[in-house]
This record gives C-alpha cells, structure tokens and sequence, in this order.
C-alpha cells in the first residue's frame, strides 16, 4: 500500500467557462467539503512511525548533557536523535542567514527550541520517550529587550556572527539597521506649528493557522527522501533542508500536502528536516504532527515593537515632517528579521507625501520567541504607530482626522522616502472617501423586544451588560504595503503550462510549485489559463519540486508572480499551438498569416472573431508544452546609510474604517463593524478577492483587541502557547465587513492587478484603536488593548 | 493506563473504591485537554458515560437533583426557570460543543476557580451529593472548595449530583472574558435574590484561590435591605447601596495576576458586575412584585 | 483496548487503542477519516465537530472508549446523513442509483478508506459552502459544516445571531466570517425553497 493522501490533480468540470474576472468556484472546493483533501497532517502509510520534538524548557541556557540512553531502550521507539548525530557538516538552516541549529547544540537561545527527536511506534510511545531524555541546562541570563541585548557587557545571542549585516549594524545583538533619511528634519520641523511625539507598543502575535506544522517523509529506495509537506515556498524549504541531509537537492522529492493556512508562519522551516533525518535513520516514513501547544513553538512570530514618533505639521494641515524609530524584536534567531526592517523603515511614515523623513528601523536578537513572517511584515507594526499619530496630529489642529489624511495623501507620482517614484495609482484619498461614504450601522442594535440581546452587545454570550456604560466609537486609518520581493531580490516565479487533446476535448494543465495555503491560487491559475487558451477544461497538477521555483506564497505576491508566469508560460503555449496551425492550416486562409489570432472557445480566432480551426484538430496527437521563468521589474536595494533605492515593486492600499461599541467600566469591546475600501488593480476573482479583504481585516481586528503571545519578561518563556489562552476572533467577535472594491490598473503587472492580501491587515488594527480612543477618550499606546488599559487597573 | 467502563452507579463506586487514584471522565473537556497536551497520565481512566443516572434530573417540590453529567446545554434548555443562575452559567460555558458534553459534576471535580458553574452554585445555595461504597452524604457549596482545584471529595467518592433549591428570586450570572464566545473567565459573578428568607447570596470564580462568597456584601445587603423596607416597599436601591455592595463585593476578591487578567482588574470587574446583577435582579424583583400586586 | 462503534452508518472496529487516544484520533488514524481536523485538540477551534449520538461534540475530547457501542457522524458522512434526513421526511424519493449505492454502503464492511464511494451529491450546507466562497484553506470547513448542518436541523430559520451564537465554537482564520455566514444563509433559504 502507497502513501495515503498524497495529493492528485484537479481537474475542473468542463461546465466551468471562467476566465479572469469571474468568480469561478474552487477547484478543491468539494474535496474540502467532503473531508477528502489531504493535509500534511492527514498523510498516512503503512509502517509509519511517529516523529516527537524535545524542547528547551528554559530560554536561555548552556547544554550541560544529554542523556539519551533510557529514551532509547523505550519498547517501540526506533531512533533518538540528537546535534552528534547528525549527518554533515551543514548543522544550521535558515532563510537568509543560517543561524537556525537543527537541533540545539551547546546552548539554547529561546523557550520551545528543538534538542532532540524520537521516532516510535505510536506518538505515545514517542512522548514518553522524549520525556525521558535528560538534558542538564545550566541557565544564562535572558536578553529581552533593547536596554537588555544592546548594553555594553550584553551577552551575545549569537558569538562569531558572519553574516553580511554585522558589518553596518551597532551592536552584535543587532540582526540588520536600516535607516531611510530624505530632506533635512531639522529645518522641516523648524515649519512646524505643531509637533506631536508618540510612543508605541506592538505585541507579538501568532499565526495561528489552524492546520498544524506535519507532514511525512517516505525513506526511497534510491537513498533519498519524499516528503509531504505543508509549506509556503518548497523550493526555499529544499534548499535549506537537503544540505542537512547530505543529499543532492534531486534526492528530496517535495511535493506540497494540503496545508492549512499559513499567514507567513510556514515561510521558515518547523519539522521539515527532523522528520527527513528520522526517515533516513530508520529507513521507515514518519509522520510529523504538531499539537497546538508545539505550534506556538514550531514556527516564528509577528515581530512584536517598540515606535517612537514625531509628526510636524503647519496650521493648514499639511506635514511638515516625520522622524521615527521602530524597534522589532526579531527573537532568538533571523528568519526574515532583515526584510522585515527594511519593510518598516521603507513603509514607515504611511500613505503620505512627507518631504523630510528621518527613519530608523532595527531588529534586536533577544531569547524570546523567533519572529518573523506575518502577513503585514513589519508595515502592519509601522501602520499602528503613525495611523494613531495622524490622529492626534489631527485632532492637535482641530481637524477632521479623514480630511487630515485626504490632505496629505500620497498620489500617483508621490515620491516615496526612499526616493522612489510610486508609478501605478495610488488612490489613498479616493479610499478613504469611499470607506467614509458607506452607511453608518445602525445604533443600538441589541434592542429587541424581550430585552437586551447579549449577543449584540460587549461581552457577548458572558451577560457583562444590557447596555449600561456602552458608548460608541468610530475610526478610520489607511495603510501601504509592498507587493513582492523587494531589495534586489530575484523574485521570479516558474510555470509549465501543456495543451493537448483528451477524450475529444483541449485540456490545458498548469504545473507550478505553488503553495496554495488557502488563498485561491489554484482558481486564478485555471481562470487565467481559460482566458489565455481558450479552453475550458484546466488540470492544475500538484505543486511539487519537479518543476521550477514559484517563489513563496508571502508578501501578496503570488497572483502577480506565479499567476504572470502562468499567463507568460499560457501565451508562449498559445504561439507554438498557432504556429502549429499555421504549418497544418495556413494554406487554408490567408487570415492564418495576416491576422491576429486568439483562441477561444476550443477554436482558432481572428480577433474579428472568424473561426479558423478546431484546437482539437490544429492540436491532434500532439501535446504543447512549455515551462519559462517569469519576472517582475527588478528592484534594488536600499543604501545602507541613507535608505535610498528603487526597492519596491508595486506598493497595495487599503482604508478602513471601524465602528465599536466599548463597555467602558468593564473595558470590554464589541466591534459592529469593519468597512473597508481597496484599490486590487484589477480583480481576478472577485469572490475570492472579498475573502481575502475579510480574512485580512478580522486578523487586524484580533491584534486590535486580543491576540498576543505573552513573554515573561523575566525568563523569556511563553506563558499563553494554546487557544485557551491566545484568543482569536470568533464569528461572535467579527463584524459585518462591507467592502468596496476599486479597480486601478497597474500598467506594469499582469492585467493590472494588484496584490491585495496583506494590505486589509494593516489598517484594520489602527481604525479599531481609533474608534475605541474616539468612544474613551483614552490614548491607548498599545496593541493589542486589554480591559486593563480600558478601565486603568 | 487502564480504561474503566463501569456499566451502573454500583459499579462505578466500586471502582472508585478499589481504584481511588482512578480520573473520572464524563463529558471529558478538562481531563481530555490535559491527556491530549500531556499534562496528566492517570493510571485510571474511568468513563461515567454509561451511567444513565447522571444524565438525568429530578424536579422536586423545592429543589431540583441535578445528576452530575446533565449538559450545560439540557440545563440552559430544561432548568431555566427552576435554576435560571445556572442556566445563564451554563450558556456563558465554552462553545455550544462543550456546553452540549460538559456538566457541573466536571466543574465541581476539577474545583478550578474559573468553573463557570460555580458562581451561580454558591449564589443559589447548593449542596454536593458525594457518594462512595460507604454511603452517601451532601456537602454544603460553602464547604465544597478547599483549595486551589481542590475539593471535599475523599479519594474514594463520586459526585452522583447536586441538590439546588429552586429559584425563590431573580438570578444573575455575569461572566468577564476578553472574548465575545468561548473564553474562560477573567473572573464571574452570581447573584440570587432569595425573598422567601429576604436574604441575597453572592458566588465569585476566577478572583481567589477557590470559588467564594461575598458574605460581608451579602451581610450589608441583607441588613439594608431589611432596614430600608425595600423587599416590602419595592423601592429602587438607592446608588449609595449598590455601589457598597459593590465594594464589599470587590472586597471580597483575593485575586492574582495572571496572563488573564490583573488582580486590579479583577477586582474592579467584580465591583462592576455585583452592581450590575443586583440591578437586573432587582429590578426583576420589583416587575414581578408590581405585576403580582397588580394582578391581586 | 478494541473499541466497536458505528460511523456514518457504518460498524467500525478499532483495535489496540491506547486508552488515552481521542475519538479524533481513531476516526484520523485507524479508521482511515482524516476529514475531522485535528487544529488545537483542547476543544477550543471545533474543526474536530461530529455528531455522536446526533449531537455536536468536539471529537477531540471524547476518549475512544467512551464512544463503545455509540453512532458518530463525521463530515465524511454528511451529505448521505442529510439525504437520509431529507428522504426521512418524505421530501424527496431515492434513485435507483442512489439506492444501489446505499446498498453496497450498507453491507460494506468497510475498508475504513475514505473516498471509497462517489457521492453524487453534496449535502445542501456543503454546496453552499462552496457557492459562498467559504472554503479557503479548508481546514476549519468539515467542523463548520456538521455544526452548521445540526443548526438548520434544529433552526431552519435562523437570525444572524443565533448562526453566529452556534457556530461560534468553530474557528476560522482565512475567512473572517462572512462569506461562512453568506453560506449559511444560502443553506437555509434554499431549504425553506425546498431546493
């Protein structure tokens, strides 16, 4: 017997005429309904063993030993693996710098971090045998903070560091610098009439994908590994994984297992190479399942920062300056710490046309939990700290906060503080009209006519209040975040796209290694593919490491990236087959050599729309297949001392604004409503863009008022790893989410679309915060709000 | 581990007897959570479901026997006029799943100061109904909690169920979380008006080490409403008493810091809530008095 | 320990169960129906929901020997669960197909594979899921579905509130809700249009 739930192609019903623009259904739509898609964690094979992680109880600390021995002569277990036993030299992994230890050696730098890994018979027998591995620690003082990891005789997170940012950065304990400075502030702020300085606090919040890390690793018989995996980016996961292994990149065959949800989480590694190590050890599959607990362990976090603001502007209304610094704790190792800081820094000051700029992002190495990846990346923090600031400048000059906004909002043209030109639209006024331009719910709503109904009122289903103490508020923000990879990276991504006739009918199937997380990429794949072809009928082929790269499915990037390479790979496919039909029927009509030709509809068309051939006969037994590389614009880094450079390549807006309803004596807050209004460019899907607009805003709305990963300041340990205690919205906590939809094209992307995923959540937060400040009165500094801060207990 | 499948009462306690380590299952959502994340590995695990008794309720002239395994759900569907500060408990439990699996004997075993039921229990005066090979006896509410998750169970009995006399007055039950659905308490507050002996008791979970009454609230209370007439007069409690109560209730509190809530907090919320639910209730108090008149 | 239960109709038999292994575990790992969701195990996110005895539990907390001799209904047997309901009511007739295929299920004794039967039809609030866009990663779908599926049963009109107050045990992180309530909805007035 085979492995069971690996993933097998879908293939859409011919029924299906949806090309772009329309909102055509999920192709994994019924496998989801019906429980049949197969997830990492669903994989299954006969004979497999059960993998289990020993983490570091402590956060800080020097490995004295480990005692394996009882663990191993534990009935059932085949393997206990520690740092000695592993098969190269190549003992670290990590996305850009390779800091990462695959398992723990000579020291622990955070809470949860790996030391050893068991395979056994049944995960029971598994964990039991990993509790009774000894590992004597002998504890070392925890930096947890800037004062903490940058004093004078801090202790080092990481000794010997030889990555390419210690160079520029002021303190060993500083993962990357980036400063953006334009103007003169000094001077600028001298045309200030008001100055408004503010400090601000974002905590960590978690992903909280609900698929947990796992997946299967399949010893092969050619000495290599199979693995299923539910990842973002296999291609970057290979990468990192087959050196540790020893093997040639070819001798590890990923292939992408259902994953469930990712929001950035499963951009790093989590259980990737320990269950590869276990399966080549004991020369049985092993399957990997993270419980939640081990979730808040096994991936990176958003990072959580310290903001520190000034905003200047004169008696008009117009922004004279901005000087910030952001500070990001990026934890106890990189992951993608230095992108992060170079988002922040470079998308720091907003939506806004601010002539003089001082900007200072870093990211601290600390032993508290390792940040990273989170949709939003590092824009999400900075869009909390100066949405709250324009505000209070607003509210300095007696101005409307919206018109405050309109009146310094960026344009097409706009010069960003990178010295960037911002070349596509950037509707940040008109975003802002609408959102404010939508109908106000209705007050009062949780009076009915036996009382008042709980459900509609703070506090819920928990009968805090019938109304008493509830005041309104509403508030609005806008945000900027880049689409893509920015900095000079080669963001490309790799589609195969083949045509060909069967049972009588032109299929086209795009193969690319994609990481569908949930997003609908697999939809806008077979859409674009429809439009491009002129077929109806689309296979799209599991995403795996046998075709080229697709880049990672992060950063709102892949409908621009993967969807441009396969509309690139479709229109290279549409001139082979042309060209085909050409050598078969061109002697036929001249309309074969002087006309422009399309295909739909299953046929050869003049763009006057006569049809010319039948793609089944212009196809016959032949298939036309071709697999090309496709890239966006290049960008550049940005300098290292003055943060200048054409680093971005498409930058997305959104506004929102919010509507809550606080308890304000028991600090309590029930949010009524999260309208919101986005520039997509040009929407592929509809359905799926409001999905994406909805999802993006509800996990604002959980950083608003209740996700974050507690850290004891004392030990670095996590004190809230379960749902118990890091809450995420439930459907009781979400609000009816209108949402307006503007189209602008792009001129430079595929269609003029935009990437739309991340930038709902970056004003999603600071419009919640503003309507609770609007309802309170209180300034609220942090994110996310407590009843504590509500209520000053 | 061994799995116990008693298939009657008598051979529950038998078990219990012979097993006195043995964990208690029934609706599972503590003990579960606790088997799944590795934090316990009883040697016993003894699954109560089969026992048909603990799933049913009797309804007395004056009390309702409530067995220990009755769902949150059936008591908010069943029991909402006989106990109506237990069926608001029971609504404020976890998600509709868990209401629908767990039950107060579950609160009562696992004795956490954050059991949603307990408030409401102590507030409508309830006795534990304890039974081991050795017999029965029914342990008063007030003596029931002796510690943090720690019970007057001896190691041998079961809770078959609990006695509640029927609501005399209005209750309430109010429930802090920083969560509009499924959140464990930051810290809850139940309050039964009892005219038939013109007294009010109190219950407070998440805001002591154990579930507690607020008897020197209870005490005030009583004695100014007593002293100003009001059960007779049905007067409006004047702001000056309900914000007294109030304190004497937060006052009550001996709450911690934790990763939930503030220890300040939780004393502020407590305040908040007492002052609420004596108004609701009140006011419910006074609505049925005038109707009651009225129809007289 | 071996534990003898029936789900979606079906008598299943689990043997050398640790007895410290959840329904969710069994059905996931030895009965071969991944579809339950294994997303927080602490019945905290409901992506685990079935129906044992007809009634919502988060599967993850009922240990394996609780469920001797009892009926669970996962996602995997929804739609044939709802089509039994329907038809229970005399509001529709069986095909000969759909006859024959509930034949072969009923004597079936079962290989435990999911996907071993083609079902023709998805049950209404299934279809709606998918009609609505509520499906993203999914991975949160099959516990909305039999909680969402048990509430029509029990409310076939309800307000806003009350699927909000019954659903409000499932978690979902892609969707932020609404088209989840959109398909909900849709799944209740085509029920009322008898559709």
């Amino acid at each position: 017997m085979g492995t069971n739930g690996a993933p097998t192609k879908i293939t859409q019903g011919s029924q299906t005429k949806g090309g772009i623009g329309e909102s055509t259904l999920r192709p994994d739509g019924t496998l989801k309904v019906t429980g049949e898609f197969a997830y990492s964690s669903d994989m299954w094979h006969e004979d497999m063993l059960w993998g289990q992680i020993l983490r570091s109880t402590v956060a800080h600390a020097e490995i004295v030993s480990i005692d394996t021995s009882e663990a191993l002569a534990t009935p059932g277990v085949y393997a206990v693996m520690t740092y000695d036993d592993l098969p190269t030299d190549v003992k670290n992994y990590g996305l850009e710098i390779q800091d990462t230890p695959v398992l723990a050696h000579g020291k622990v730098r955070h809470h949860g971090e790996p030391v050893a890994i068991v395979a056994a018979d049944h995960p029971e027998t598994a964990r039991r045998a990993a509790a009774k591995i000894k590992v004597e620690y002998r504890e070392l003082p925890v930096i947890t903070d800037e004062a903490s990891a940058t004093a004078p005789d801090a202790v080092l997170v990481h000794e010997d560091r030889t990555d390419h940012h210690i160079g520029h950065v002021p303190h060993p304990n500083v993962v990357h610098r980036q400063p953006i400075v334009r103007g003169d502030v000094t001077e600028a702020a001298k045309k200030a009439d008001v100055i408004v300085r503010g400090e601000y606090c974002f905590g960590m919040q978690d992903q909280a994908f609900l698929g947990p890390e796992s997946g299967l690793a399949v010893p092969s018989e050619d000495g290599g590994v199979e693995l299923y995996v539910a990842t973002q980016w296999l291609h970057s996961d290979l990468r990192q994984i087959a050196p540790v292994l020893g093997l040639p990149p070819e001798k590890v065959r990923m292939t992408l297992a259902g994953v469930g949800g990712a929001f950035g989480g499963r951009e790093d590694l989590s259980m990737q190479i320990h269950a590869c190590l276990l399966a080549l050890r004991t020369g049985k599959p092993v399957k990997i399942v993270y419980n939640r607990f081990e979730s808040f362990f096994g991936h990176v976090h958003r990072h959580p920062a310290k903001l520190y603001y000034e905003h200047g502007a004169t008696r008009d209304g117009k922004l004279t300056h901005v000087k910030c610094r952001i500070v990001l704790d990026g934890g106890a190792y990189a992951s993608a710490s230095p992108a992060v800081v170079g988002n922040a820094s470079s998308l720091g000051i907003g939506p806004y046309v601010v002539d003089d700029v001082d900007i200072e992002a870093i990211a601290l190495y600390t032993n508290n939990p390792p940040c990273g990846a989170m949709r939003g990346f590092g824009a999400v923090q900075a869009c909390f700290a100066y949405e709250a600031q324009m505000d209070k400048v607003a509210k300095e000059l007696g101005m409307d906060p919206v018109e405050f906004r309109q009146l310094n909002a960026m344009e097409q043209g706009t010069i960003m503080p990178t010295g960037q030109p911002v070349d596509s639209p950037a509707p940040v006024a008109e975003l802002l009209r609408r959102v404010k331009a939508m109908p106000m719910p209705p007050e009062r709503q949780w009076e009915s006519s036996e009382g008042a109904d709980v459900r509609q009122l703070p506090g819920g289903l928990s009968n805090t209040t019938h109304g008493e103490g509830v005041v309104r508020g509403v508030g609005y923000a806008v945000g900027i975040k880049n689409v893509g990879f920015s900095e000079g990276f080669d963001d490309y991504s790799t589609a195969k796209v083949r045509m060909e006739v069967i049972a009588g009918e032109p299929v086209a199937t795009v193969h690319t290694a994609m990481a569908e997380v949930g997003q609908g990429g697999v939809t806008v794949h077979a859409q674009i593919a429809r439009t491009e072809l002129g077929v109806t009928q689309v296979t799209i082929h599991p995403a795996d490491t046998q075709v080229g790269s697709a880049g990672s499915t992060s950063a709102s990037r892949q409908t621009y990236v993967t969807g441009g390479a396969v509309k690139n790979a479709c229109e290279l496919v549409r001139e082979k087959v042309l060209e085909t039909g050409r050598r078969k029927f061109g002697s036929y009509h001249p309309a074969w050599a002087t006309a422009e030709l399309l295909l739909e509809g299953g046929k050869v068309v003049t763009d006057a729309g006569e049809v010319l051939a039948d793609l089944v006969d212009v196809l016959g037994e032949e298939a036309v297949e071709v697999e090309e590389e496709w890239r966006h614009r290049p960008t550049e880094p940005f300098d290292l001392r003055t943060g200048q450079g054409n680093g971005h390549v498409q930058y997305s807006f959104a506004a929102h604004r919010a509507v809550v309803e606080v308890d304000t004596e028991l600090g309590l807050v029930k949010v009524i409503e999260l309208a919101c209004a986005q520039d997509v460019g040009k929407a592929l899907n509809p359905l799926s863009v409001l999905g994406q607009i909805q999802g993006g805003t509800t996990q604002g709305l959980g950083i608003a008022v209740m996700e974050e990963i507690v850290v004891d300041p004392k030990t670095a340990k996590v004190k809230n790893p379960s749902f118990t205690d890091y809450l995420i919205p439930t459907i009781l906590d979400t609000p009816t989410i209108p949402v307006d939809v503007l189209e602008l094209a792009d001129e430079h992307a595929p269609y003029g679309l935009r990437g739309i995923g991340e930038a709902p959540t970056l004003s999603s937060t600071p419009a919640v915060l503003a309507a609770i400040r609007n309802a309170t009165g209180l300034e609220l500094n942090r994110t996310p709000v407590r009843p504590e801060h509500l209520t000053g207990t | 581990m061994d799995f116990l499948r008693p298939a009657s009462w008598e051979e529950a306690l038998a078990a219990k007897a012979e097993h006195p380590t043995a964990v208690p299952i029934a609706g599972g959502t503590d003990v579960m959570v606790e088997i799944n994340f590795d934090h316990r590995r009883p040697e016993y695990l003894m699954d109560l479901g089969r026992i048909g008794e603990l799933y049913e309720w009797e309804v007395g002239e004056d009390g309702v026997r409530l067995g220990a395994s009755v769902p949150y759900t059936k008591i908010m569907e069943n029991l909402r006029s006989e106990l109506p500060g237990l069926a608001l408990a029971s609504h404020t439990v976890a998600s509709p799943q868990i209401r629908n699996r767990g039950g107060v004997g579950g609160n009562l075993g696992t004795a956490s100061p954050a059991g949603d039921a307990h408030p409401a229990l102590l507030a409508a005066g309830a006795e534990v109904e304890a039974q081991s090979v050795r017999g029965s006896r029914r342990i008063p509410i007030d003596e029931f909690y002796t510690g943090v998750k720690r019970n007057a169970l001896a190691p041998d009995e079961l809770i078959r169920a609990v006695h509640i006399k029927k609501a005399d007055g209005p209750q309430q039950y109010s429930k802090v979380g920083t969560r509009n659905a499924m959140v464990i308490a930051v810290c809850a507050f139940g309050l039964a008006l009892h005219p038939e002996t013109r007294t009010v008791r109190t219950g407070i979970g998440s805001a002591a080490p154990t579930p507690v009454r607020a008897r020197a609230a209870e005490e005030f209370l009583n004695a100014a409403l007593e002293e100003g007439g009001f059960w007779d007069n049905g007067k409006i409690i004047t702001p000056s008493v309900a914000k007294q109560f109030a304190d004497l209730c937060s006052a009550a509190c001996n709450p911690i810091d934790d990763v939930r809530g503030t220890a300040s907090y939780r004393r502020h919320a407590v305040g908040v809530m007492a002052r609420r639910t004596l108004t609701w209730t009140w006011e419910s108090y006074r609505g049925t008095r005038h109707a009651s008149e009225g129809a007289a | 320990m071996r534990v003898n239960f029936t789900v979606n109709g079906r008598p299943q038999e689990a043997d050398d169960v640790w007895e410290g292994e959840s329904l969710l575990y069994v059905l996931r790992e030895r009965l071969g129906l991944p579809g339950s969701k294994n997303a927080c195990e602490q019945g905290e996110c409901g992506s685990c929901t079935v129906r044992l005895d007809g009634v919502p539990v988060c599967s993850c907390l009922v240990a394996a020997g609780q469920v001797e001799g009892r009926e669970v209904v996962t996602v995997e047997g929804l739609a044939d669960y709802a089509r039994q309901r329907s038809c229970g009511t005399g509001a529709c007739g069986t095909s000969p197909d759909e006859a024959r295929r509930w034949q072969a299920k009923g004597t079936d004794s079962g290989t435990g594979q999911s996907g071993a039967f083609p079902h023709a039809t998805l049950s209404p609030i299934q279809q709606a899921f998918i009609d609505a866009g509520a499906v993203q990663c999914g991975f949160c779908t099959p516990g909305l579905l039999v909680a969402a599926d048990e509430m029509l049963e029990r409310n076939p009109n309800p307000t806003d509130a009350d699927i909000r107050e019954a659903l409000s045990g499932n978690l979902c992180r892609c969707t932020g809700y609404e088209k989840i309530m959109d398909a909900v909805r849709l799944a209740a007035a085509r029920q009322s249009e008898g559709v």
